[in-house]
């Protein structure tokens, strides 16, 4: 019964507009327990308000440092941004070391932002298994841009295409040549392409190394033809143009049936995630030490016994 | 066997904690020292940098929901720092947020600060082992 009262309390906080509730609300989110239920079904009627962009690459390209550059863009529109900072979580001790508000600082006192570290809690792919719920919370916050910084793990980090709208690959000149660009994974989920760090040597070599791998061996024309662009979150160069590209993407989308489309992968993704968290709360846990002694005695075998806790 | 079962119900919902460093010292090792220390032993630690204001550190705070904030300072400010940051947290409505404390901080200020609210404070050569056992037990004692 408290605990009941505690999520309609975070329900309503959020879409008052209060902080704290938000802040609480994110947690039950990214916690994924039954009482987090009641939050998704009142958030759910506020999906897809708010333009989700994600923000991958490898570690140390400066994933963080263009947030903050983006994030100060859109407050100048008046417009109220959200972001979801994904760090890994240790396979080892479960524990995490967050540290992307390190680089995003200056928005602290600006209550038109809110900024959350996530852990991925051993998810692969680069976001966490719950992120879906805590974009939700965002949203119903009444947020109109949600940053969501994956976990810079590099070439297959591919999980935030099922997440965002707005795939933004970020990399830097001096991350290898033409032949790292035609590989698979990130590469072909990029909807903008961005090398920062551009005042850094290589910076032409490394966009049209870019433009050349993205155009090698098309069978047809695409109808957006992802661009790449030039920037330096640490001087502010370039960033007007990203924008611009990030709006233009925003308007093909809704434009397009490509915006229904990601849509539609989301929710199916999301939906995936949901049903297998329910398995694992409500049968895996009534897997007993005594079921899995069969299963090593061969009194019982793997296929039986799963029918039995799935009845 | 029984520690990894351990980790594996600690892993479901981790404690988490903002290290912070207030003031103008830069002196940002044993901050990061306690920030690996909590990592390694499944805390999720969130850690801010160097030069942060009282106001920033509760602002972050209220953001990612913490259930601790550590506090590192090394320029002799704690008596002023300290207890700012305690009453902004609480301003917040961050009422059981726990607040310790560590770097060089004279025995005689430890009482006074833990009047004012602050939990408890390290003194340089504590055993990491001494900080996390107080937090894991504080925490638990707090859910």
């Amino acid at each position: 019964m408290k605990k009941n009262s505690k999520v309609s309390d975070a329900i309503a906080g959020v879409k008052r507009g209060d902080i704290a509730s938000v802040s609480r609300a994110l947690t039950l989110a990214a916690d994924g327990r039954q009482e987090a239920d009641e939050l998704l079904k009142a958030f759910f009627k506020d999906l897809g308000r708010a333009q989700k962009i994600g923000l991958c690459g490898p570690p140390g390209v400066g994933k963080s440092s263009l947030s903050s550059r983006l994030i100060s863009l859109y407050r100048k529109r008046n417009l109220k941004v959200g972001m979801l900072a994904v760090d890994p979580s240790s396979p080892i001790s479960g524990g995490s070391f967050l540290g992307d508000r390190l680089r995003i600082q200056e928005h602290i006192s600006d209550t038109g932002v809110f900024i959350r570290s996530i852990a991925s809690r051993g998810m692969v792919g680069g976001l966490s298994n719950t992120i879906f719920s805590q974009i939700h919370v965002l949203e119903a916050y009444g947020c109109d841009k949600i940053l969501i910084e994956t976990v810079g793990i590099g070439q297959d980090e591919v999980a935030i295409a099922r997440a965002a709208d707005t795939v933004v690959y970020v990399t830097t000149p001096q991350l290898g040549d033409e032949i790292q660009a035609m590989k698979a994974g990130v590469m072909e989920i990029g909807d903008l392409f961005v090398v920062n760090k551009a005042d850094l040597e290589g910076r032409d070599k490394a966009v049209s190394d870019i433009r050349s791998a993205l155009g090698l061996g098309l069978a047809a024309p695409r109808v957006w033809e992802p661009p790449v662009s030039a920037v330096s979150a640490r001087d502010g160069l370039g960033l007007e143009l990203l924008l611009a590209d990030l709006d233009r993407h925003e308007k093909y989308l809704k434009e397009t049936p490509e915006g229904r489309r990601r849509l539609k992968n989301q929710c199916r993704e999301e939906l995936s995630l949901y049903v297998s968290r329910r398995l694992y709360r409500d049968f895996l846990s009534k897997v007993s030490e005594k079921d899995i002694e069969d299963l090593v005695d061969h009194k019982i075998n793997l296929v039986d016994l799963a029918s039995e806790i799935l009845k | 066997m029984v520690k990894v079962e351990n980790i594996q119900e600690s892993n479901l919902r981790p404690h988490r904690v903002l290290i912070a460093k207030p003031g103008l010292d830069g002196h940002d090792r044993g901050a990061k020292v306690i920030v690996r220390a909590l990592r390694d032993a499944g805390f999720e630690v969130i850690y801010t940098g160097i030069r942060q204001t009282p106001e920033m550190i509760a602002r972050a705070a209220l953001q990612e929901d913490v259930s601790a904030v550590g506090l590192s300072l090394l320029s002799g400010a704690h008596m002023t720092l300290f207890p700012e940051v305690v009453r902004l947290l609480r301003k917040e409505g961050l009422e059981d947020v726990v607040v310790f404390g560590g770097g060089i901080i004279p025995d005689e200020d430890v009482s006074k600060l833990k009047k004012q609210g602050v939990d408890q404070v390290f003194g340089p050569g504590t055993p990491l082992s001494s900080i996390v056992g107080y937090l894991r037990e504080r925490l638990e004692k707090k859910q």
